[in-house]
């Protein structure tokens, strides 16, 4: 495929479907803060009851994500960074965006072999994923490493959101890529606490009970 | 001894000038010291070390060579990354330069030697978009479609490119890894598009845009539009240029 068309496929990727879906991780994440343990296993079940939902994951998250992180990686190590000679805010936000994409890239793989594989292999059920988030986040050196790879996916989806503007011609002057700056750090900024607060509520011990007998074949399976 | 006086109590000026005898050998830096004259840049350094090629140590060396021609910013030639940014060396002025003056060829472009660069790839990507308005015929083809005069003025500034390559230098996205044409291509395209005549040809060029190493290369970090010695509104120039693009791709596969 010519080289116009692959980057454009991934930035829309970028935006339809993965940016619904992280909003949509988000929201659901946030169930936990909002309604415990059972608000968290209610959004997992409305999400799981939808129809088609396996049709709805491969081709609205799956394969997205496989192209978009692929391509992404190539476009990562195209680039030379010039930070020091040039350190403007938005060769900043350039850098920032290949080093959160490959932050992201690795954070995905690893996020993704925990839950949804550990629940395809039937470790799990996904009614138990709250408690083995619970698991992974009372783990210090785990909590950072999510921390890290929360705030990354957070800037990588809003930065990624202003750039797409810019490539399909939506925000074409100075004054309306500035705005436009303006709301996406800040929806970075909402995108990241918001995930960070569900992460301190699945600290929380009402979600230590879910699932603990088989919590504990996953526990050797993580280590 | 009294003449000599004068001399040592003189402001002198220290050039650290990256060197490179041929295109394929190393680079090395060799310094020079010279003495400072009031409103000298550095292309006027630059001939008083080609009179008297002697570097720092005292010794005898080849003359530093360099390219220029307008020495009034306007002709692109002198573009050299001076104190680590890319710029015309006959707009730098040492009264505005840190010393010591550091003085480094653009080595986005080839080196052919010392400060001389290669910018075929930017004439080069000029002949791809067709950076130019075809009138001519074989009968006389009239006086054409007259601009508007707002059109006019901001089109005017896309026509001060001088091709300097200053751009292409700053963008991390134009390097060995990529084919990527640059942003001064991107905006001529826009230059041209816009004239009234020029535009019977709009979707040529936009279609050179969309091949590879065209428009998509550009990553949006906005160093270009940042680095442009004519204040050229490059990065306005590759988001119309996004758009103009993107509509005509979907007019060409909801078209036909």
């Amino acid at each position: 495929m010519k080289g116009f068309y692959s980057r454009k496929l991934h930035s829309l990727l970028g935006v339809i479907p993965l940016g619904f879906f992280i909003l949509e991780h988000m929201l659901t994440n946030f169930s936990a803060v909002e309604g415990g343990p059972q608000g968290f296993k209610d959004s997992v079940a409305f999400l799981n009851g939808l129809p088609l939902v396996i049709v709805l994951e491969t081709f609205g998250i799956w394969l997205p994500l496989l192209y978009h992180g692929v391509y992404g990686m190539y476009i990562a190590f195209q680039a030379k960074p010039n930070n020091k000679r040039f350190p403007n805010e938005r060769n900043l936000r350039y850098l920032l965006q290949r080093v959160t994409g490959v932050i992201v890239f690795v954070f995905v793989i690893w996020h993704l072999y925990e839950t949804r594989v550990q629940v395809a292999l039937g470790n799990v059920t996904h009614e138990e994923l709250g408690g083995v988030m619970h698991h992974i986040l009372t783990t210090p050196v785990f909590f950072v490493l999510y921390l890290i790879g929360v705030i990354a996916s957070a800037f990588h989806f809003a930065n990624g959101l202003w750039s797409f503007m810019v490539s399909w011609g939506i925000t074409v002057g100075p004054r309306a890529q500035r705005v436009s700056s303006y709301i996406c750090m800040g929806l970075f900024v909402i995108t990241a606490v918001l995930f960070t607060w569900s992460m301190f509520a699945f600290r929380g011990s009402e979600f230590q009970a879910e699932g603990t007998a088989l919590l504990e074949t996953f526990r050797i399976l993580i280590g | 001894m009294a003449t000599a006086e004068p001399k040592l109590t003189a402001k002198r000026v220290k050039f650290i000038i990256t060197r490179q005898d041929d295109p394929n050998s190393a680079s090395y830096t060799e310094e020079f010291e010279l003495d400072y004259r009031p409103g000298m840049n550095v292309i006027s350094a630059l001939m008083e070390i080609q009179r008297n090629p002697v570097n720092v140590k005292g010794e005898s060396t080849a003359p530093v060579c360099w390219e220029s021609n307008c020495l009034e910013e306007v002709c692109g030639a002198c573009s050299m990354v001076i104190n680590g940014k890319p710029r015309q060396a006959c707009a730098a002025l040492v009264d505005n330069l840190e010393q010591p003056i550091r003085v480094e060829p653009m080595r986005t472009f080839p080196v052919v030697r010392d400060l001389v660069i290669d910018r075929s790839r930017m004439f080069n990507a000029l002949k791809r978009v067709k950076a130019w308005i075809p009138i001519d015929g074989t009968y006389d083809l009239g006086p054409g479609p007259r601009m508007a005069e707002k059109k006019r003025q901001w089109a005017y500034e896309l026509s001060k490119c001088m091709t300097c390559g200053v751009c292409l230098e700053a963008c991390p996205n134009v390097n060995e890894k990529t084919d990527f044409i640059g942003p001064a291509a991107i905006s001529q395209v826009r230059l041209f598009n816009a004239h009234p005549t020029g535009e019977m040809n709009a979707e040529e060029r936009l279609e050179a845009l969309m091949e590879d190493g065209g428009i998509e290369g550009c990553g949006n970090s906005q160093n270009c539009v940042r680095a442009c010695p004519k204040g050229i509104p490059l990065t306005t120039s590759i988001a119309e240029m996004n758009k103009a693009t993107t509509k005509h791709m979907f007019k060409r596969w909801l078209g036909v």
